[in-house]
């Protein structure tokens, strides 16, 4: 009975997590609405003049993304301008992680002065769709939402000075240049997205 | 008499402060990995700057103090972003971890996720259990839920 019991609750617990599904690369990704910080809904589709994006997940507490927060300001700095916008998305569950509610992502977009989108992703449905796992973790998509790189900034999180492979920036300048992108998946260590237990 | 509370003190101290810290490499990481042992080995993949890594230590030092066909090693994933142990070295002695604890000292973490097991995302904590003779290994993502651990031991042994 005891066993019994437990296995049930170890059901439920599996059934609760993640479905581990999410992009490949070359899949086609399904746009989204989601609530910028200036309160606006923002989707893809906004970005008329865009020639593709780079959609990180991103939140206000990881050690990583304090990391790679100068380096995610850069590459939007680097990349809207050319036609790569940066789209910060959190999809943290702020019952288990207060740091990361809407309110503190409000104060650290103005505080950075960021000039891209910071997306809540209240459901969590868009960082499951896209099978992100990782804060940050990466996705830089074409116009037409084609999935061409997934993964991490660079290869260096502890000192942007060490950096010798920068993923991104060689993904996207690749798609500048009409060219096939070499490296289209890394890994990395990184925060777990905070899942909403069921 | 003196002598043995000296001694007695030495003990109780040195088990406090808890033990020293190795620093890896990946092969060595492998080659625990790799070689048989009667134990069932659980390698709890974690970093002191994660929240949900520090919540699951309690089932993870339980495990290790009560069940001796299982050895516990705490891979400690902090050298990415801070190279100095020292971090650890506190950090063990703050919480008297009484389970192993590994420092991968490896730069790089794409060339070496996928040696470690293909599943993992890279995300913490991610946690291996596996019976090092049959090579049946199951990976958990993420935060473990109570009891989990002994049913995945049970299942690398079935």
């Amino acid at each position: 009975m005891k066993t019994l019991v437990l296995s049930l609750i170890l059901a439920l617990f599996w059934a609760g997590a993640p479905i581990k599904e999410g992009y490949e690369v070359g899949d086609t990704a399904a746009d989204f609405k989601l609530k910028n910080v200036d309160g606006k809904m923002v989707s893809l589709a906004d970005f008329k003049n865009a020639k593709g994006f780079i959609v990180i997940f991103d939140c206000n507490t990881c050690p990583y993304s304090k990391a790679y927060n100068e380096r995610i300001i850069a590459l939007n700095k680097k990349y809207a301008a050319v036609g790569y916008p940066v789209i910060t998305i959190n999809a943290n569950d702020d019952s288990k992680s207060s740091g990361d509610s809407f309110e503190e992502m409000v104060r650290i977009a103005k505080e950075k002065s960021y000039d891209f989108p910071y997306l809540v992703d209240e459901s969590q449905s868009v960082a499951k769709v896209f099978g992100a796992t990782n804060t940050p973790h990466v996705f830089v998509l074409t116009k037409d939402l084609k999935v061409a790189y997934i993964g991490a900034i660079d290869d260096s999180a502890r000192k942007a000075e060490a950096v010798t492979k920068k993923y991104v920036e060689t993904a996207v300048d690749e798609l500048l240049a009409g060219k096939k992108v070499t490296t289209t998946k890394t890994k990395a260590i990184g925060c777990g997205i905070k899942w909403k237990s069921v | 008499m003196r002598k043995y509370l000296v001694l007695g003190f030495w003990l109780v101290s040195s088990a406090l402060v808890g033990q020293d810290i190795e620093s890896i490499k990946l092969t060595d990481l492998q080659k625990i990995l790799q070689s048989p042992s009667d134990k069932v080995l659980v390698i709890n993949f974690w970093a002191t700057w994660c929240a949900p890594c520090i919540k699951e230590l309690p089932l993870l030092e339980k495990l290790h103090q009560e069940n001796s066909h299982v050895q516990v090693l705490l891979v400690s994933m902090d050298y990415d972003l801070d190279s100095d142990v020292e971090k650890v070295v506190r950090f063990q002695n703050r919480k008297k971890l009484q389970a192993k604890v590994l420092f991968l000292t490896e730069n790089d973490p794409n060339a070496w996720i996928d040696k470690i097991d293909k599943r993992w995302s890279g995300a913490l904590p991610t946690t291996l259990v596996i019976n090092t003779k049959t090579k049946k290994r199951e990976l958990v993502q993420g935060e473990l839920a109570e009891g989990q651990l002994e049913e995945l031991i049970k299942k690398v042994n079935n």
